[in-house]
């Protein structure tokens, strides 16, 4: 059982890797791709929220910035997407003549390659520094965040001449080492890509949230003024979890973005930000796998109740949130681990009735046996 | 001559413009243990909250020695070596014992030695030896959030000790603790007493007198009187305002 507790990551990398890709259709292949990309936000957003009490509403910037470096870099180096003055097309619509600052990295793959996680990391890292320090939690860190959001959507919605606005940047009809990137070869790729980052980035959530610094985190959630009274100045500790946390969903952003052919401002819509909440909420805060359980189910749920009944789908997932909130408040994995199905039937009033001594009138024996192997405790 | 080592002068705290703390002045020895009494309202724990940074005073200043406190932060105050322990236990509740425990005690609290560094074979002995000592061994792995309130008050004031603060600051650490947890508590207060500087808030008159020290009255933000606690207790102001409302 133990050999096999610790298979079991190993058989599910597995299965993701070789049995999905074969049994799949391309389409759900990439589909899957997409969730699992997200997973990665659902992941940074546990570190944050499920660990450290940090309810961010905003991680969609983090999650589009890294997005654009990934689109960016693929319009810049693809032949067929350059217009007459060797710029990329769309800036010829607005009357751009020569290639915007920020767009230089982006032509190198290296460069782009560190930018799509540390771009979105170093604004984390600002926009989290000003917040903690001046001590602002709870809510009103929710709201500081959610507001954050906007500012970024509106920047990113209204400025066509440089990142043509809400239209987005489409990543399908870009080439990358001569494939298309909208290409099923392309996307089998990106799907394996992401398959093999997912565990990193559980791995490198796992290193935060063990050991002592994973104390410090639980503590900081639990009672942060108490942290301070021990000597702990928690700012450093929220900043540095923020930091990663932003690192995290630019790389997931990043794989979304190239499977799913697009990045545009609404990956920093509101709406957004907040499903990504509930994926952590639904799946299980506080965990590492509830998260990636949460964003793969909800994700794919999405994706089979919007086949068949479009309109329906906001519905769902409301009533989804719903219920987990009041059935499930641990998600779906602290349901599992902490009772399963019983606490579920405890819940609708079929409690199961606790164990009792052994008969004791029938066999007096066992009353022995229980008494000859207590301990004699003297300390108690 | 003995040092002074917290010293509190004119102090005043106001809450838009109710006055918690008015004129307060008050000299804490090296080594010595003050038991500071006083009726609901009478600013003792807003007394420990100037000292720990919590709140800043109004007017007046605080000096530990020689050191302005007085705008510092919470946890610089805390490093310098100055304790608190709340009125109600605060522990971190979904931490267990142990590292409760082993959280209070680290010897250097930034962000990166926490990752980086082990806990040192000597700071691990202390929390086991805090552990026992408390009577707590046997609940080392279990979630503080599930302890009982005497074995979280009994928690909150290891964790103290284990951070080996100078000066303690006890915010009422008998409240809702058995007879026999009550007196092992004066005990271990005396143990610390000598090597430390300890101060005792408390409303549990029969713990105050099994320690046995000094007792500094306030009413309504002001010191009233200070002195042996049998003195103290025949002083008719001290009757008028607390003792007499509230001994039967």
């Amino acid at each position: 059982m133990k050999l096999f507790k610790r298979l079991v990551p190993w058989i599910l990398l597995a299965i993701a890797l070789f049995v999905l890709p074969a049994i799949l259709s391309d389409f759900r292949l990439n589909l899957f791709g997409r969730y699992f990309a997200l997973a990665i936000t659902a992941l940074a957003i546990d570190l944050i929220w499920g660990y450290t009490g940090l309810l961010s509403l905003g991680q969609g910037i983090f999650f589009a910035l890294g997005g654009y470096a990934a689109a960016m870099y693929l319009t810049l180096n693809t032949p067929s997407q350059q217009g007459g003055n060797g710029i990329p097309k769309f800036f010829e619509n607005f009357g751009v003549s020569e290639l915007p600052f920020f767009w230089q990295p982006f032509n190198s793959p290296f460069l782009t390659l560190a930018c799509l996680s540390l771009i979105p990391a170093l604004v984390a890292g600002v926009v989290g520094y000003l917040i903690f320090r001046n001590r602002i939690k709870g809510v009103y860190f929710s709201i500081i965040t959610q507001a954050a959001l906007m500012v970024f959507f509106h920047f990113f919605n209204g400025q066509q001449k440089l990142i043509n606005g809400s239209n987005g940047l489409t990543t399908n009809t870009t080439e990358l080492y001569g494939l298309l990137v909208g290409s099923s070869d392309m996307k089998l790729w990106f799907y394996r890509l992401t398959v093999l980052l997912l565990p990193v980035a559980f791995l490198i959530c796992r290193y935060f949230t063990t050991g002592r610094f994973g104390d410090a985190l639980i503590a900081i959630r639990d009672d942060e003024q108490r942290f301070r009274f021990a000597g702990f100045n928690p700012v450093p500790f929220k900043t540095i979890v923020f930091i990663v946390a932003g690192g995290l969903c630019g790389v997931s952003g990043a794989l979304y973005t190239v499977q799913t052919g697009i990045v545009s401002p609404q990956f920093m819509s509101i709406s957004f930000s907040i499903e990504m909440v509930i994926w952590v909420a639904v799946g299980g805060r506080g965990s590492l796998v509830g998260p990636i359980i949460g964003a793969v189910l909800v994700n794919y749920l999405q994706s089979l109740v919007s086949e068949a009944l479009p309109e329906l789908w906001l519905f769902v997932q409301g009533g989804l949130f719903i219920f987990v909130v009041v059935l499930m408040p641990d998600g779906i994995y602290g349901w599992f681990t902490g009772g399963g199905l019983r606490s579920f039937l405890a819940s609708f009033g079929i409690a199961q009735k606790a164990r009792t001594y052994p008969k004791i009138d029938e066999q007096i024996e066992s009353l022995q046996e229980v008494v000859s192997t207590t301990p004699t405790d003297s300390s108690a | 001559m003995a040092e002074t080592l917290l010293e509190l002068t004119d102090v005043s705290v106001s809450f838009d413009g109710f006055y918690a703390l008015t004129d307060l002045s008050l000299k804490l020895i090296k080594g010595e243990v003050k038991s500071i009494i006083g009726p609901n309202g009478a600013g003792k724990t807003t007394f420990l909250d100037v000292i720990t940074g919590k709140v800043r005073p109004t007017k007046g200043t605080v000096t530990y020695r020689g050191q302005s406190l007085v705008g510092m932060s919470e946890q610089k105050i805390s490093r310098n070596g100055i304790g608190r322990k709340f009125q109600t236990p605060r522990v971190f509740d979904n931490l267990t014992v142990l590292r409760n425990l082993e959280l209070a005690v680290s010897p250097r609290k930034n962000a990166l030695s926490l990752m980086l560094d082990p806990l040192p074979m000597a700071a691990k002995d202390e929390v086991h030896r805090l552990m026992s000592y408390v009577g707590l061994a046997p609940f080392a792995g279990t979630q503080a959030g599930s302890l009982s309130h005497g074995q979280k008050q009994w928690l909150a004031i290891a964790s103290l000790v284990a951070q080996a603060p100078e000066v303690l600051l006890l915010d009422e650490p008998v409240a809702g603790l058995t007879d026999e947890e009550t007196l092992r508590t004066a005990e271990l207060i005396k143990s610390l007493a000598g090597d430390h500087t300890v101060v005792v808030i408390e409303h549990d008159m029969e713990f105050i007198r099994d320690l046995d020290f000094d007792v500094t009255v306030l009413h309504q933000g002001q010191l009233l009187t200070e002195g042996p606690l049998d003195e103290v207790k025949k002083d008719p102001r001290v009757i008028e305002v607390y003792l007499g409302t509230t001994e039967d």
